[in-house]
C-alpha cells in the first residue's frame, strides 16, 4: 500500500558549482572588512558553504574560508575561533550573515593595535560560484524509498536538496520535507528530525549517513 | 583511443552517467578550440585528451592549431616567460610579428571560428583571432594555462587589449586572475588517471625502473621530480637528504627532470646540483628525455617519500601525480602545492631544507602513518583533480555561456 499522499514524486537533481573570481582580494583584516561592506551574497555564501562541495577531511579545523585564512594567513587564533562558531544556517538571509561576519571582524580590529599583512601569495581572494541543476531522472516516488535513494546520493545531489534547498525556497526548507509536508502528520516527526540535523558541521558524506540512518530508523526500524 | 566510459573504472560510474547529463543540452553543438601546437606541452597534452572525450559526450568538437614562422615563437615563449613574471625585451617590432601571424592564420580559420558556438582560444598565441572575426556568432573563452599572478606590466598592459574583448576567461587560481571585464572562472588542472604518467604499473615494471637507474630496491628512497630550476629549489632537497642521512644511512635520494639542453639555467642549476651531490653514491640525479612517462610513473611509485619542495611554485602537477599514486607529499608552502598538500592530512607543508628532513624522518619512522596519508592524498585527487573533473567544468562552462551566465543556471 502506498504511504504517499503526495502525487508528485521526488525529483532528483545534481548540481556542478564553478567557481567565479571576483577580482578582489584582501592582505589583511582591514581590507576583508572594506571589501565585506559591498561584495556580492553570493561570494559569502560561496565561502561559507562551497567548501561542501570539495573534499573534506573528517574533522575540518575551520568551516569556512574566512576563519581559516585569518588563522593561517593572518596567525590571528582568536578571530579564527569567533569566525569558525559562525553558523550561516542560523541566519535568515545572507545579508544577516554579511552584518554578522563584519560585526566580528569590526570588534577584533578595535582590540587590535597591529595589523597584521598577509604576505603576498597568501591574499584572501573572493571567489563566488555559479550553480548548474540538471536533472538525473531519478525519481522517488514512495518516502520509503528515500533510505535507498539518499544512500547512493551525489555530494551533489544532497547538497542541492538539503543546503540549497534553504535558499531557493521562502520557507527555507530542504527539499525532502517539502515533499514529505503535503502527507500531512504522517512524516511530522521525521520532518522535524529532519529540521534538526545541521548541515554545516559535517562532510556531505557524513551528512548523506545522517539522512540515510533518520530514513532507515523511520521506515526500516533500524536504529541509527 | 579512450572513450568517456574508460574512466568509469577510476572515478566511479555516477560521476560518468553525471558528465553524460550535464552534456545532454550540449549535444550538437560547434565548439572549437584553438592553441599553438597538436604535440608537446601540457596545453597539447591536456587537449589531446579532452577533445576526444567531448565528442564522445556528443558535441561537434574541433581542436585548431595557429601556424607560425621560427621569429613567431620565439616572441610567443619570451611572452610566456614575461606573462609569469621575468621582463623580456619586446616592443613594437616583436608586437607586429604577433599580430601578422594572427591575421595569417585568421585567413584559414576565420569560417570555422565565426560558425562556432563556443570558441576556446588556449594561451596567448592565438589570442588575436577574435578581433580577426567580426561575423563571430558564438562566445569566445580565453583559458589561460598560465601563472598570471605577477605579469611583466608592459606586456600584460598590450595583451589584455586583446583579453578583455572576450565573452570570459578561465584561470588555474584566483591568485591568477587579473583585473577584466568580464567573468573569470577558475579551474585548477588535473591528470589523466589513464595516461601513461598515472595509470597503474606492475611491481616488476616499478621494480625495473629501480634497477634501471641504479637504486638498490631494498632501501628507502626519496624522490623530487621536476625541472633543473632554482624555483624548485633542488638543493633545498640534497641539503633535506643530507640532514636525514644520519639517522637513515640506507636512504638513497633521487632528483628526476628533464634535459637541460636548451636552457642555460637550467644547465647552470644543473651543474649546481651535481657539484653538491659530489662523490655520494646515493645521490642520483637524473636527466629524463620529455617522453619518459612511464620511467616517472615508475619512479614516483617506488619512492618511500616525494618531495616538491618548491619556493615559487603555480600548481604543481608533480604533486598531484605523486598523491594520486597514494604518496603523502612533503611540499614547499607556496602557490598550488597549498591546495593539495593539506598539512599533516595528505602530506606536510615546509619552508626550509631543515622542515623537509624532519618530516621526512616522521613519515620513514612512521610507514603507517603514511599509508594512511597517502590514502587521503589520493582520494583528493579522485575529487579534485582528475581529467573527468576537467571536463565537468568545461561543460558546466558552455552551459553558463550559452545560458546568459545568471547565478543559477536550472537544467531541464
Amino acid at each position: 500500500m502506498s504511504t504517499n499522499t503526495n502525487a508528485e514524486p521526488f525529483i532528483v537533481k545534481d548540481c556542478a558549482l564553478l567557481n567565479i573570481a571576483i577580482g578582489k582580494k584582501a592582505r589583511n583584516l582591514k581590507e576583508m572588512r572594506d571589501h565585506l561592506l559591498d561584495i556580492p551574497l553570493g561570494s559569502i555564501y560561496h565561502h561559507f558553504w562551497g567548501g561542501l562541495l570539495r573534499y573534506r577531511f573528517d574533522e575540518p579545523e575551520y568551516n569556512n574560508d574566512f576563519a581559516e585564512w585569518v588563522r593561517y594567513c593572518l596567525q590571528d587564533n582568536i578571530l579564527a575561533e569567533r569566525l569558525s562558531i559562525i553558523d550561516p544556517a542560523a541566519f535568515a538571509d545572507l545579508e544577516s550573515l554579511r552584518q554578522e561576519l563584519l560585526e566580528v571582524i569590526e570588534q577584533r580590529l578595535d582590540e587590535t593595535e597591529m595589523i597584521t599583512w598577509a604576505e603576498i601569495d597568501m591574499q584572501f581572494h573572493f571567489v563566488s560560484s555559479q550553480i548548474i541543476v540538471f536533472d538525473t531522472r531519478e525519481r522517488i516516488e514512495e518516502p520509503e524509498q528515500l533510505v535507498e535513494a539518499v544512500s547512493k546520493m551525489s555530494g551533489g545531489s544532497l547538497f542541492y536538496h538539503f543546503i540549497d534547498a534553504r535558499r531557493r525556497s521562502p520557507e527555507m526548507m530542504d527539499d525532502f520535507r517539502l515533499w514529505l509536508m503535503p502527507c500531512g502528520d504522517r512524516y511530522e516527526d521525521l520532518c522535524s528530525q529532519l529540521a534538526s540535523v545541521d548541515p554545516y558541521f559535517v562532510s556531505l558524506v557524513e551528512l548523506r549517513t545522517q539522512l540515510t540512518n533518520l530514513f532507515a530508523h523511520r521506515f526500516q526500524g533500524v536504529a541509527g | 583511443m579512450t572513450s568517456i566510459q574508460d574512466y568509469a573504472a577510476v572515478t566511479g560510474e555516477d560521476v560518468i552517467d553525471r558528465l553524460r547529463q550535464l552534456a545532454r543540452p550540449l549535444k550538437g553543438i560547434k565548439v572549437v578550440h584553438v592553441n599553438s601546437t597538436y604535440v608537446g606541452g601540457g596545453v597539447a597534452e591536456i587537449l589531446t585528451k579532452l577533445v576526444p572525450l567531448q565528442k564522445d559526450l556528443g558535441l561537434d568538437v574541433r581542436w585548431e592549431v595557429i601556424r607560425g614562422e621560427e621569429r613567431f615563437f620565439q616572441i610567443t615563449k619570451s611572452f610566456h616567460n614575461a606573462l609569469q613574471g621575468i621582463p623580456a625585451p619586446l616592443g613594437d617590432a616583436s608586437f607586429k610579428v604577433y599580430e601578422e601571424t594572427g591575421a595569417q592564420n585568421s585567413e584559414g580559420l576565420r569560417s570555422i571560428l565565426e560558425d562556432a558556438d563556443i570558441v576556446f582560444i588556449h594561451d596567448p598565441q592565438p589570442l588575436p583571432l577574435l578581433r580577426l572575426c567580426p561575423n563571430r556568432k558564438g562566445k569566445w573563452i580565453w583559458r589561460c594555462h598560465i601563472d598570471l599572478s605577477h605579469p611583466y606590466r608592459p606586456l600584460w598592459n598590450y595583451l589584455r587589449n586583446f583579453v578583455m574583448e572576450y565573452d570570459a576567461s578561465i584561470f588555474s587560481l584566483a591568485d591568477f586572475s587579473q583585473p577584466l571585464p568580464h567573468t573569470q572562472y577558475l579551474m585548477p588542472p588535473s591528470i589523466d588517471p589513464l595516461s601513461e604518467k598515472n595509470m597503474n604499473l606492475t611491481e616488476e615494471k616499478v621494480h625495473g625502473a629501480k634497477i634501471e637507474f641504479g637504486l638498490d630496491p631494498d632501501r628507502p628512497i626519496m624522490l623530487q621530480v621536476s625541472r633543473f630550476d632554482r624555483f624548485k629549489d633542488p638543493l633545498g632537497v640534497v641539503r633535506a637528504y643530507r640532514l636525514v642521512k644520519p639517522s637513515v644511512p640506507a636512504l638513497q635520494l633521487v632528483l628526476a627532470g628533464g634535459g637541460a639542453t636548451d636552457d642555460p639555467e637550467a644547465e647552470a642549476v644543473l651543474a649546481e646540483v651535481r657539484s653538491e651531490a659530489g662523490t655520494d653514491k646515493d645521490i642520483h640525479v637524473l636527466q629524463l628525455p620529455p617522453d619518459a612517462h612511464v620511467t616517472i610513473n615508475a619512479l614516483q611509485r617506488g619512492a618511500d617519500i616525494v618531495l616538491q619542495k618548491s619556493l615559487k611554485e603555480g600548481f604543481g602537477l608533480t604533486v598531484t601525480e605523486a598523491m594520486w599514486k597514494g604518496k603523502p607529499v612533503i611540499g614547499g608552502d607556496t602557490g598550488g602545492i597549498r591546495l593539495q598538500v593539506v598539512n599533516h592530512h595528505t602530506g606536510f607543508l615546509v619552508k626550509t631544507p631543515e622542515g623537509a628532513a624532519l618530516r621526512t624522518r616522521y613519515l620513514l619512522r612512521h610507514p603507517d602513518i603514511a599509508l594512511a596519508m597517502g590514502h587521503k592524498a589520493k582520494e583528493l585527487v579522485r575529487q579534485n583533480f582528475l581529467l573527468t573533473r576537467n571536463l565537468r567544468e568545461y561543460l558546466s562552462i558552455m552551459l553558463a555561456r550559452m545560458f546568459g551566465a545568471p547565478e543559477r543556471i536550472e537544467l531541464e
